[in-house]
């Protein structure tokens, strides 16, 4: 145990190819790394593919009930407000089972980071609408296509938090190519770095890829990232209170 | 009364239970409490959200009682004194966070000031979750320690006593009392109580991993094929020692009783008073009291039931508690006669219903 061992452990994540869950996860590590935090941080695991966060997050971890993310990290950090509380959740946990939480959260304006996955589908469940699945998107519960008459329209979490006058930090960022990948590190890095100087509630979702659930290749999932979710999701920094 | 501190001294002060309990919690070295608003408990957010910070704890106040039971399992993750409290619909709300924090193994502590129910119900005072609270309320094999006051001084008593049974048996711990001991007033004594054991130190808490390896707080158990049923194997053995080591009662005029009133909460209070009218008429009557309702005091009560042939079962519900009278006698060769009298939706017994039930019993 030493303040130069990586946050990332050594090895393969159990991810399918080309999942977003992959890169986020790695961004984050690097950040901690560059930040020097990882030995003071305590991480939120969610539910779903990403779970198994702790067997990659070299730091303290809790696994946290199926939306309550922030629920939990509100606790941990107001006990330990010297800590950095990172809170990391997909779109079901987050924006549909948890949106309650993740709302009061932002607008109490607690002072951690929040980062969410947005891939428009459930992974781990095999493939059912979510509260982010595009219209006319293909899953297994909505096979004709999401309708938004039949379910709505996607929820657009970030246009949401502008309502708000807690949250310090709001950004959509996406990790389908690399010049995308190096813009949400700076945001992730910037989300983190709000919490360390104690700016409050910095809120980064990063649209993803589910290759699998999407039933497609690596490079068509990038490609739906980049065309058909951005055009939906704009990708763009909402609130920096530093300006 | 909630809207200042209640000073340090010796001297008895009138006090309602739920602030008795509050003010018990903070001296326990509480330090976090998140809640949403219920009847008939507000008097506990009342109390914390002024006392709570002044005593350098955090107060929240929960967008549902979903958030409070998960915050307070964040909390009490960093190793904190943390609880939450509701009544009945609102305790059935954090269900599933209380089967993750037995899991876990966290400690903290839960108060179900219990209304009538089912559903929305009334707000006047019942002990219908008995079922609930000891039956595990959430999913999986999983134990609270469940205490139950009969008095405003056990509110406070009992609450102090519950944090350090937390940390001890690393358990969730919940203080089970009905409304009307939440909205009583007694003159109690705020009197230091002993730890129940030296500091427990939680190595496992979530505070960074500076100078130790990460600590990790899972419930899932995915991976390996055994893992689960390990976990399973390893909770019950905490259980069955829980069971062995914690089973507390207290029996009022044993010595030559032959009917037992047995009773927990505002009914034990009514039925002390029945018994002793009752033994005034030559009815040789005793209380017999569970004050931990998980694990129950079998054993004790099976002493009873060798002096007592007789036993008259009191709840204000419609018949919870019984079974575990019942389950106590499984595998023994007594078989005391076993009555019941329950008053529900919102109704406790009257004293004087009470005392004819017990004359009505003796004739059987």
């Amino acid at each position: 145990m030493n303040a130069e061992e990586k946050t990332i452990r050594p090895g393969r994540m159990h991810y399918c190819p080309v999942c977003g869950h992959t890169i986020a996860q790695r961004i984050i590590g690097e950040v901690m790394d560059e930040l020097g935090i990882r030995e003071r941080t305590i991480g939120t695991a969610p539910v779903g593919c990403a779970v198994l966060l702790y067997d990659y997050f070299n730091c303290d971890i809790i696994e946290c009930p199926h939306g309550r993310i922030p629920a939990v990290a509100t606790g941990i950090k107001r006990m330990r407000p010297d800590n950095i509380v990172f809170a990391y959740g997909g779109d079901g946990d987050l924006l549909s089972i948890g949106l309650a939480e993740t709302i009061h959260c932002a607008n109490r304006g607690e002072n951690i980071t929040m980062i969410f996955i947005n891939n428009a589908v459930y992974g781990m469940t095999g493939g059912q609408m979510a509260p982010t699945t595009l219209i006319g998107q293909q899953t297994i519960t909505t096979p004709k296509g999401r309708m938004a008459t039949e379910t709505g329209a996607p929820l657009r979490i970030c246009e949401m938090f502008e309502t708000l006058a807690s949250p310090v930090f709001i950004e959509r960022v996406a990790v389908h190519d690399a010049p995308h990948m190096q813009r949400a590190k700076q945001a992730i890095r910037k989300a983190f770095q709000n919490q360390i100087e104690g700016k409050g509630f910095s809120f980064v979702e990063v649209l993803s890829m589910c290759p699998t659930h999407w039933k497609m290749g690596g490079k068509e999932a990038c490609q739906f990232v980049g065309n058909e979710m951005a055009g939906y999701f704009p990708i763009k920094k909402f609130r920096d209170a530093d300006g | 009364m909630a809207n200042q501190r209640i000073p340090m001294e010796t001297e008895k002060t009138l006090v309602m239970g739920n602030v008795a309990m509050s003010e018990a919690a903070i001296r326990a070295g509480c330090r976090f409490y998140a809640g949403y608003p219920i009847t008939p408990q507000n008097e506990v957010s009342e109390y914390l959200a002024q006392a709570l910070p002044a005593a350098g704890g955090v107060f929240l106040q929960a967008e549902s009682e979903l958030a409070a039971i998960n915050m307070v399992f964040g909390a009490a993750s960093t190793g904190a004194r943390a609880m939450t409290s509701s009544s009945s619909p609102g305790i059935s709300l954090m269900q599933e966070a209380l089967s993750f924090i037995a899991a876990a193994q966290i400690p903290c502590f839960i108060a179900n000031i219990m209304r009538g129910g089912p559903g929305l119900g009334n707000i006047d005072g019942s002990q219908a979750d008995y079922f609930q609270a000891t039956r595990g309320g959430g999913h999986g094999d999983y134990r609270l320690i469940v205490l139950a006051p009969w008095s405003v001084q056990e509110m406070y008593d009992l609450t102090i006593r519950a944090f350090d049974l937390g940390d001890h048996y690393r358990n969730p711990v919940m203080l089970l009392a009905d409304g009307i001991l939440g909205q009583m007033a007694e003159a109690i004594e705020f009197r230091e109580l002993s730890p129940h054991d030296k500091p427990v130190p939680k190595d496992w808490a979530l505070t960074g991993c500076e100078g130790r390896k990460p600590n990790v707080i899972q419930t899932l158990y995915l991976q390996k094929k055994d893992a689960l049923e390990a976990k399973n194997i390893e909770l019950q053995a905490k259980y069955d020692r829980i069971t062995r080591e914690l089973q507390l009662s207290e029996a009022c005029d044993m010595e030559d009783a032959e009917i037992a009133v047995v009773a927990y909460g505002t009914p034990a209070r009514i039925a002390h008073w029945a018994v002793k009218k009752a033994r005034e008429r030559g009815i040789k009557a005793c209380l017999f009291r569970p004050i931990t309702l998980w694990p129950f005091p079998a054993l004790a009560l099976r002493a009873v039931a060798v002096r007592c042939q007789k036993l008259l079962v009191v709840e204000m519900s419609q018949g919870q508690m019984i079974e575990d009278v019942k389950l106590a006698f499984f595998g023994t060769d007594l078989r005391p006669r076993i009555d019941f009298m329950g008053r529900g939706g919102g109704w406790y017994p009257k004293p004087k219903e009470l005392l004819a039930e017990i004359l009505e019993v003796a004739k059987r």
